[in-house]
C-alpha cells in the first residue's frame, strides 16, 4: 500500500442543481396543465410554464456544463473522477435501455398475447364471439376490434435507408473517436461532422416518414395498438436521436475550440456511447417494428 | 476477516477541523450543498415530514372506517386518501428515508470523502419536494386528485380518472428522475470510491444491500416511467395500449406496472435488511453469522424479484401455466429470506445481548417482518389467493412488511446512528416509550386486519358489512395510537438535534464495528478526505 492516492474532487456549493429542480418543477406543472388544456380545448398558463421550464433547464445545462468544462480544462479532475463519470454514464444508458424495454414489452405483449386473445386464441373463444364478433387476429393490426382501419408501414424504402444512415453514422463516429485517440484532429473533425450530418438526415427522413404515414397510409397515433407502438417507439427513438445530435454538435464546437486530448475526453466518449446506444435501439426497432 | 475494522493511518482529524470553519451558513447551505451529510439530513427530514403527511391521510381513512356507514368523507375523497397515502408513503417516505441513510452512511462506511457525484446528489434531492408539491396540490383541483389507488390500474387511471392525472403522471416522472439519479450516485460511489483495502467481501452489509437496491432502482424506475407515459397517452392522446377496442389490454398495464412494482417492493426492504444486519451484531457483541450467505441471499432476492411480478394478478386473467410459474417462483423467494432470518437469529444465539433502543426495534423487525413474510407466502399460493385477493388480508400483509418492516428498520437506523450524527445520546427513556407505544399500537392496528380480510372485507372501500364493525373499531383505535406515538419520535429527534443529552464517544455503542464508528462524534463535516487504509 505504498501507492499515493489523489484527492477526490468534491465540488464546492453550486446553484445549478436547485435551478435544475425548479426547471423540472415548471416543466412538470406546465406539461401536466398543457395536456389537460389541449384535450379540453381550454387556454391556460400550461404552455407558458412549460416553455419557462425548458428555458430554465437550458440555462441550467449551459451554466452547469460551463462549470464542468472549466474545471476539466484547469485540470481539477482526477482519473478516479473520470471513472465516476464513465460509470455514471453507463448506468444512465442502462436506465434508458429499460425505458425502451417498457415499450418493447408493450409491443410484444400486444403481438403475442392481447391481439391473439381478442381473436379467440388460448381459452378466449367467448371473448371473441361475444365481445368482438368477426374480429380476426392479425399483425400488424390494421383493423382493430373496435373497427379502426389503417395500413401497414413497410420496411422497404425509407426505413431501410434510415437504417443504413444510422449504421454508417455509428461507423463514422467510431472513426472520429479513433482520430481523437490518435490525435488526428482533421479526421476527428471531418468524421464528427459527417456523423452530425447523417444524424440530421435521419431526422429529416423520419419526419418525411411520419407525413407519409399520416397522409397516405392513415397510420396515426390513434389507429390502435399498431399505430401506438409504432409512433411511441419511433417517436421516443427520434427524440433520443435529436438529443444525441445536439450533444454531438456541442462536441463539434468544442473540438473546433481545441478541447479534448487523446487521454482526456469524457464528454466526447459519453456522447459517442449515447449515439451507439441510440443506434442499437434503432436496429431492434427496424427488426421488430418494420421487418418482422 | 469479513468486516472492515482497523484503520491504518486514520483520517486526518486536524485537516477535518480546519474545514469545520468553512461550513456554509444560512439557507444557501441547504439549497446549494454538495455535502453528503447535508443532503442525507435533507432527505431524512423530507421523508419524516412526508411520513406525517401520509400518516394524516391514514388517520382520515381510519376515521371513516371507525364505524360502518359513510360519515366523514365522501367515497371519492376516500379513494383519493388511499391513493395519495400509498404514493406518499412509498415514494415520499420510505424511499427518501433509505436514500437519506445511504447518503449519510455509505461514504462513511467505505471510507470515501463524499458521494461520487455531489452536485447531481443535490439535484436528486431537490426534485422531490417539488414533485410532492405537485402531487399534493392536485388534490385541490376540480374533480379531485388521483383516486385510482397507488397502483393506478387502467382503466381507472385512463377512462375513469379526473384531469389531475396529467399532473400525477408528470410528478411521477420527476420522482423517477430523482430516484434514478440517486441510485446512479450510490452505485458509482460504491464501485469507485471504496478506500484501499475495502474489498467487496469486507463491505458492511448496509452497503451491499444498497448496492443491489440501486441496481434494482435503475432497472425498474424507467419501466414505471414507461407505464405512466402510456397512461398519459391513453388518457389524453387517444392511444389504446390498455383498451381492448384498439387491440390493447388493461391487463397489460398490470404486467408493466408490476414488472416495476415487484422489484420496487424489494427496493423498500433490502436496505432494511442491511440496517438490521448492522444492528444485530453490535448489540449481540458477535460478528454477523453467515456474512457471505447474507450477500448471496440479497442478490438472489433481487434477481428473483424480476420473475415474480404476476403474483399480484392471479385473479386478473392468465393461463394456468403462468399462474403456476409465478406461484413457484414467488415461493422460492422465501428461501433466501429464510436464510436472512436464520442468520440474524444465529447471530443473537449465545451473544452477549443488550437491549438498547435500536436493538429493540431490530428484534421487533425480525419477529414482525417474518409475520408479514409468512402471510406473503400464503398469498403466493394461487388457489387461496383467489379468496384473499383485494381483501384486508393483503393490506395486513404489506403493512407488516412495510411498517413493521421497512419503517421500523428506518427508526432502528435513526436511533442507531443519531448519536454519531449529533454527537449526543438521545433521550433513551422517551425513545423506549416510542418503541413500546409503537409496538403495541401497530399490532392492534394491523393484526386484526388478517381476520377481517380472511372473512372477506374488501380493501379500498369506505364502507363495510356490519359483522366487521368490532374489529374495525379496534383497528382504528390502534391506528390513532400508532399515529400519536410517532409524535414521541419527533420530540426525541428534535431534542437530539438541539444537542440535548450526554456527549458520546467515537464508538458510541460498546459493540459497534466499522469505519463510521472510528471517526469523531459528531461526524465532522468532511470525512476521509484522504482515504483510510482498511486491513
Amino acid at each position: 500500500m505504498q501507492q499515493q492516492y489523489e484527492k477526490y474532487y468534491v465540488p464546492a456549493q453550486s446553484p445549478w442543481p436547485i435551478v435544475g429542480a425548479v426547471a423540472l418543477f415548471l416543466i412538470a406543472v406546465g406539461a401536466g396543465n398543457f395536456v389537460i388544456e389541449l384535450t379540453r380545448d381550454q387556454t391556460g398558463y400550461g404552455k407558458h410554464l412549460l416553455i419557462a421550464g425548458i428555458v430554465t433547464l437550458l440555462v441550467m445545462l449551459v451554466g452547469w456544463f460551463k462549470n464542468q468544462i472549466d474545471e476539466s480544462m484547469s485540470g481539477m479532475h482526477s482519473a478516479q473522477l473520470g471513472r465516476s463519470y464513465r460509470q455514471g454514464m453507463s448506468w444512465f444508458i442502462f436506465s434508458e435501455v429499460m425505458f425502451f424495454a417498457a415499450f418493447f414489452g408493450a409491443l410484444f405483449y400486444a403481438r403475442m398475447i392481447s391481439v391473439p386473445w381478442l381473436g379467440g386464441a388460448s381459452n378466449n373463444e367467448m371473448t371473441n364471439a361475444v365481445l368482438w364478433p368477426g374480429f380476426e387476429a392479425m399483425w400488424p393490426l390494421i383493423s382493430t376490434p373496435g373497427g379502426t382501419t389503417t395500413q401497414q408501414m413497410g420496411a422497404a424504402g425509407l426505413p431501410t435507408i434510415n437504417t443504413i444512415i444510422l449504421l454508417v453514422s455509428s461507423v463514422t463516429l467510431h472513426f472520429a473517436h479513433v482520430g481523437l485517440e490518435q490525435n488526428k484532429r482533421r479526421q476527428l473533425t471531418w468524421m464528427l461532422g459527417a456523423t452530425i450530418l447523417l444524424g440530421c438526415s435521419f431526422l429529416v427522413l423520419q419526419v418525411e416518414e411520419y407525413i407519409h404515414a399520416y397522409h397516405e397510409l392513415g397510420l396515426t397515433l390513434q389507429s390502435g395498438v399498431y399505430g401506438n407502438t409504432f409512433f411511441m417507439l419511433t417517436g421516443f427513438h427520434g427524440m433520443h436521436v435529436t438529443l444525441g445530435t445536439i450533444i454531438l454538435i456541442v462536441m463539434f464546437f468544442r473540438v473546433l475550440k481545441g478541447h479534448f486530448t487523446p487521454h482526456n475526453h469524457f464528454a466526447f466518449q459519453a456522447g459517442s456511447w449515447y449515439w451507439h446506444f441510440v443506434d442499437v435501439v434503432w436496429v431492434m426497432l427496424y427488426l421488430f417494428v418494420y421487418v418482422l | 476477516m469479513t468486516k472492515a475494522t482497523d484503520i491504518v493511518g486514520a483520517a486526518d482529524h486536524g485537516h477535518d477541523e480546519h474545514h469545520e470553519h468553512h461550513i456554509p451558513k444560512g439557507i444557501t447551505r441547504w439549497l446549494f450543498t454538495t455535502n453528503h451529510k447535508d443532503i442525507g439530513t435533507l432527505y431524512l427530514w423530507f421523508a419524516f415530514i412526508m411520513f406525517l403527511v401520509g400518516g394524516a391521510m391514514a388517520m382520515v381513512i381510519r376515521a371513516e372506517l371507525f364505524q360502518p356507514g359513510l360519515q366523514i368523507v365522501d367515497p371519492n375523497f376516500f379513494n383519493q386518501m388511499t391513493t395519495v397515502h400509498g404514493l406518499i408513503m412509498v415514494f415520499g417516505a420510505v424511499m427518501p428515508a433509505f436514500t437519506g441513510l445511504a447518503n449519510w452512511l455509505v461514504p462513511m462506511m467505505i471510507g470515501a470523502p463524499d458521494m461520487a457525484l455531489p452536485r447531481m446528489n443535490n439535484w436528486s434531492f431537490w426534485i422531490l419536494p417539488f414533485a410532492f408539491l405537485i402531487l399534493l396540490s392536485s388534490l385541490f383541483m376540480e374533480g379531485g386528485g388521483p383516486a385510482f389507488g397507488w397502483t393506478f390500474y387502467a382503466p381507472l387511471s385512463t377512462t375513469y380518472s379526473s384531469d389531475s392525472t396529467g399532473l400525477f403522471v408528470f410528478s411521477v416522472h420527476i420522482m423517477g428522475i430523482s430516484s434514478i439519479m440517486g441510485a446512479i450516485n450510490v452505485i458509482v460511489t460504491i464501485f469507485n470510491m471504496r478506500a484501499p483495502g475495502m474489498t467487496w467481501m469486507k463491505m458492511p452489509l448496509f452497503v451491499w444491500t444498497w448496492l443491489i437496491t440501486a441496481f434494482l432502482l435503475i432497472a425498474v424506475m424507467p419501466v414505471l416511467a414507461g407505464a405512466v407515459t402510456m397512461v398519459l397517452t391513453d388518457k389524453f392522446f387517444g392511444t389504446s395500449f390498455f383498451d381492448a377496442a384498439g387491440g390493447g389490454d388493461p391487463v397489460m398495464f398490470q404486467h408493466i406496472f408490476w414488472f416495476f412494482g415487484h422489484p420496487e417492493v424489494y427496493i423498500m426492504i433490502l436496505p432494511a435488511f442491511g440496517i438490521i444486519s448492522q444492528i444485530i451484531p453490535t448489540f449481540s457483541r458477535k460478528k454477523l453469522f453467515g456474512y457471505a450467505s447474507m450477500v448471496y441471499a440479497t442478490a438472489s432476492i433481487a434477481l428473483l424479484s424480476f420473475i415474480v411480478w404476476a403474483h399480484h394478478m392471479f385473479t386478473t386473467g392468465m393461463p394456468v401455466f403462468a399462474e403456476m410459474f409465478f406461484m413457484f417462483a414467488t415461493m422460492l423467494i422465501s428461501v433466501p429470506t429464510g436464510v436472512k432470518v436464520f442468520n440474524w437469529v444465529a447471530t443473537m444465539w449465545r451473544g452477549s445481548m443488550s437491549f438498547e433502543v435500536p436493538m429493540l426495534f431490530a428484534i421487533a423487525f425480525i419477529v414482525l417482518f417474518t409475520i408479514g413474510g409468512l402471510s406473503g407466502l400464503m398469498l403466493a399460493i394461487t388457489p387461496v389467493d383467489f379468496q384473499y385477493h383485494d381483501t384486508y388480508f393483503v393490506v395486513a400483509h404489506f403493512h407488516y412488511v412495510l411498517v413493521t418492516g421497512a419503517v421500523f428498520s428506518i427508526m432502528a437506523a435513526v436511533y442507531y446512528w443519531l448519536p454519531k450524527w449529533t454527537g449526543r445520546m438521545f433521550d433513551t427513556g422517551l425513545a423506549k416509550w416510542h418503541f413500546w407505544c409503537s409496538l403495541v399500537s401497530v399490532n392492534v392496528l394491523f393484526f386484526p386486519m388478517h381476520f377481517v380480510g380472511l372473512a372477506g372485507m374488501p380493501r379500498r372501500i369506505p364502507d363495510y358489512s356490519l359483522q366487521f364493525a368490532d374489529f374495525n373499531k379496534w383497528i382504528s383505535i390502534g391506528g390513532f395510537a400508532f399515529g400519536l406515538s410517532q409524535l414521541i419520535f419527533l420530540v426525541v429527534v428534535i431534542k437530539a438535534c438541539r444537542k440535548q443529552g450526554e456527549k458520546v464517544s467515537d464508538q458510541v455503542w460498546e459493540g459497534a464495528d466499522g469505519l463510521e464508528w472510528e471517526i469523531p462524534s459528531p461526524a465532522p463535516y468532511h470525512t476521509f478526505e484522504t482515504p483510510p487504509v482498511v486491513k
